[in-house]
């Protein structure tokens, strides 16, 4: 249990009859970046605001440092928070901003001077000491408010969406920051998002969230490659993955889905118990397990016809007719096919993902 | 490199290859219809309330004798300060003849402290209700706007024996308790409304850094409040120093406020009727407010404006 930094148990919130948090259970390492994903309205900035202290809890308990703090005020948990609206103080200069909840706590001077001249060399924002945050830059000042948390010098640290607000390029460079922050103090890090990126690309662990339920709590690639329901797997990944309905049928002693009439075989999937025939399911194919016009030994081929073509540079992006339905395939950027083109295509099953039709498991 | 050359150059060459016709910054026509139609309802419109103010002013500055030629437009041909002298010092109301002088004094010392501990209190209420959802504060808050729409006259009887059991009856204290209270519901909206519209990130990250009700009150919420502020100075001056019914009721002569005065002034019956003291009175009387405004008018629409966006 000790090394525990932040454990949320049977954690429910509602506002009248809306239920926000459904009997919530979330256990945090030490020094571990979990991302909290969802889209919005899913509970996931309400759980960061419970685990704060900014919003009172319905039923359950949340720990930090094994010592209950459901009750504490927000500034007796160890925690700093760093929010999307920056929420700088407007009056006070960059300077007294860092300082400020240091002042509140009646730290002595030299002992203030001391953490925010740090802070201030950790995110190299010294020149800007002495400015308003209204002379600063959207990248400054999601800095300084990092630096606000960063002064408060505590174990935890909670994001609550920090760079919605900024630009596609600020963003790239905030996020490799935030990354290298978190690798240099070692801090527990809890992180909302809505960003599929940012939480790939952070996470230690990610927890995908909807309607205030946990859907699944993984490391990223796990998240990735084997998703856990449909909800999660149809989430992450952009373009998002292909989905067939179909069902299981047994040609002969070979299993195979069979969707609008053609067969996949699941000969190379790992089922986690045995498929029926009969089961209505879904199949799920990442646009990056199929091969276009590679032959594969021991794979089925499939016929294709390409029906719009998207260059990004890096890779190319078909998308297909197939099975009476259109799916996207990425290939290398250099392989360029014509609308209209018929080719032939074979699916990775080891890297596919199968869920129940009715449940939307995986299976 | 060759590109580039070739592009500056088409640059350079484009402005001597523009066709005929029109080119640049689109003529305005000044007497359009369209501007025709705005200026004339903007000047009449400003001529509709300056017209009387002028009226006002210019008789004010005349003798009697020059009043009596019965030309109200005309510029005085004689301008005298003796009608607002005596409007100020000498003008009889009852059995007092020392003018609006003592009124001015009295208003002053209603209008200060009522406006002072109203706009304290309601700021802080306001700050409540926004920004810490107490229990019952839905239900506070729904009976505040309920008090703001129930009429003052009915109000008035009750209110005078309540001071009258208290021993407030007739003082200064009681009728700046009583225009503390009723402004309470507007201004306590006024500030709700503006510390809604205030980002509540900012209220968390201060929460965070471990400020208290007061502490984030004075620090983070005040410095930022001023626009607010300036419009419920206006309001809270601008409804008190012009109030009538509550300075009458509930005061004694000697407590009288301005406005009062200037009633019994003007509605005297003995005697000649002096328009150009009457005159002098009324914009002496008008003046506060009228400053107030000019002083801060551009702050007052900036805080209305702030107050407004959302509810």
């Amino acid at each position: 249990m000790n090394n525990v930094s932040v454990s949320v148990r049977d954690l429910s919130l509602s506002f009248g009859a809306v239920t926000v948090l459904d009997t919530l259970n979330l256990d945090i390492q030490n020094g571990e970046f979990l991302v909290l994903l969802g889209s919005s309205g899913c509970g996931k900035s309400t759980l960061l605001n419970c685990i704060a202290g900014l919003l009172d809890v319905t039923n359950g308990q949340i720990f930090i440092k094994d010592k209950n703090v459901t009750w504490e005020e927000p500034k007796d948990r160890g925690i700093g928070m760093v929010f999307q609206s920056y929420a700088l103080y407007p009056q006070m200069t960059v300077e007294r901003n860092l300082s400020f909840g240091l002042r509140v706590a009646k730290l002595p001077a030299a002992e203030i001077d001391k953490r925010v001249a740090r802070a201030a060399e950790i995110l190299q924002i010294q020149p800007l000491l002495k400015r308003k945050p209204s002379e600063l830059s959207g990248g400054q000042r999601q800095r300084v408010a990092i630096g606000r948390a960063l002064v408060r010098d505590v174990d935890v640290f909670l994001f609550d969406e920090p760079l919605s607000n900024l630009d596609a390029k600020l963003r790239s460079e905030l996020r490799v920051e935030i990354k290298r922050l978190h690798q240099s103090l070692n801090n527990t890090m809890i992180y909302v998002t809505h960003d599929q990126i940012e939480a790939l690309t952070l996470a230690d662990r990610i927890a995908v969230m909807k309607s205030g339920v946990i859907q699944q709590l993984a490391d990223p690639m796990t998240i990735y490659n084997f998703p856990e329901n449909l909800f999660v797997a149809g989430f992450i990944g952009s373009p998002s993955m292909n989905f067939f309905r179909g069902e299981i049928k047994d040609r002969g002693g070979r299993k195979v889905i069979e969707v609008n009439g053609v067969d996949f075989g699941m000969e190379a999937y790992p089922a986690r118990g045995p498929l029926e025939a009969g089961r209505k399911v879904v199949l799920g194919v990442r646009p990056e397990h199929v091969k276009v016009d590679e032959n594969v030994p021991g794979r089925e081929v499939h016929d294709a016809v390409v029906d719009i073509e998207e260059p990004m540079g890096a890779d190319n992006l078909l998308w297909l007719k197939h099975a009476g339905q259109t799916m996207s395939v990425r290939i290398a950027g250099a392989r360029r096919y014509a609308p209209g083109t018929a080719l032939k295509i074979s699916f990775d099953m080891s890297m596919a993902s199968v869920f129940d039709a009715a449940t939307e498991n995986r299976i | 490199m060759d590109d580039t050359v070739s592009l500056k150059g088409r640059a350079a060459h484009s402005a001597s290859r523009l066709a005929p016709g029109p080119k640049g910054k689109k003529p305005r026509p000044m007497f359009s219809p369209r501007n025709i139609m705005i200026y004339g309802a903007l000047i009449f419109a400003a001529a509709y309330y300056l017209l009387p103010l002028y009226v006002m002013v210019v008789t004010s500055l005349k003798g009697m004798p020059e009043i009596r030629l019965g030309n109200i437009f005309s510029p005085p041909l004689e301008i005298t300060f003796e009608p607002w002298v005596k409007a100020w010092s000498s003008a009889c109301t009852g059995l007092n003849c020392d003018g609006l002088s003592r009124g001015f004094w009295n208003s002053v010392r209603i209008t200060i402290p009522s406006t002072v501990v109203s706009i304290a209190i309601a700021s802080i209420n306001g700050y409540a209700l926004a920004n810490w959802r107490f229990k019952g504060a839905d239900l506070f808050f729904t009976i505040l706007i309920v008090g703001a729409f129930i009429p003052y006259q009915v109000m008035i009887y009750p209110i005078v024996i309540v001071l009258r059991e208290i021993g407030l009856y007739g003082s200064l204290t009681g009728l700046i308790i009583v225009h503390t209270i009723f402004g309470m519901p507007i201004l306590t909206l006024l500030f709700r409304n503006y510390f809604s519209s205030l980002p509540e990130e900012l209220f968390k990250a201060a929460r965070i850094d471990g400020a208290g009700f007061w502490t984030i009150y004075f620090k983070i919420m005040l410095p930022m409040s001023l626009p607010i502020f300036v419009v419920a100075m206006i309001l809270q001056i601008t409804g008190i120093w012009n109030d009538f019914l509550f300075g009458v009721v509930f005061t004694r002569p000697e407590y009288y406020p301005m406005t009062v005065q200037l009633n019994n002034i003007v509605n005297s019956v003995q005697g000649v009727k002096e328009y150009n003291v009457n005159m002098a009175a009324t914009i002496l009387t008008g003046a506060v407010p009228l400053i107030v405004y000019f002083v801060s008018g551009r702050l007052f629409v900036r805080g209305i404006a702030a107050g407004a966006v959302k509810g």
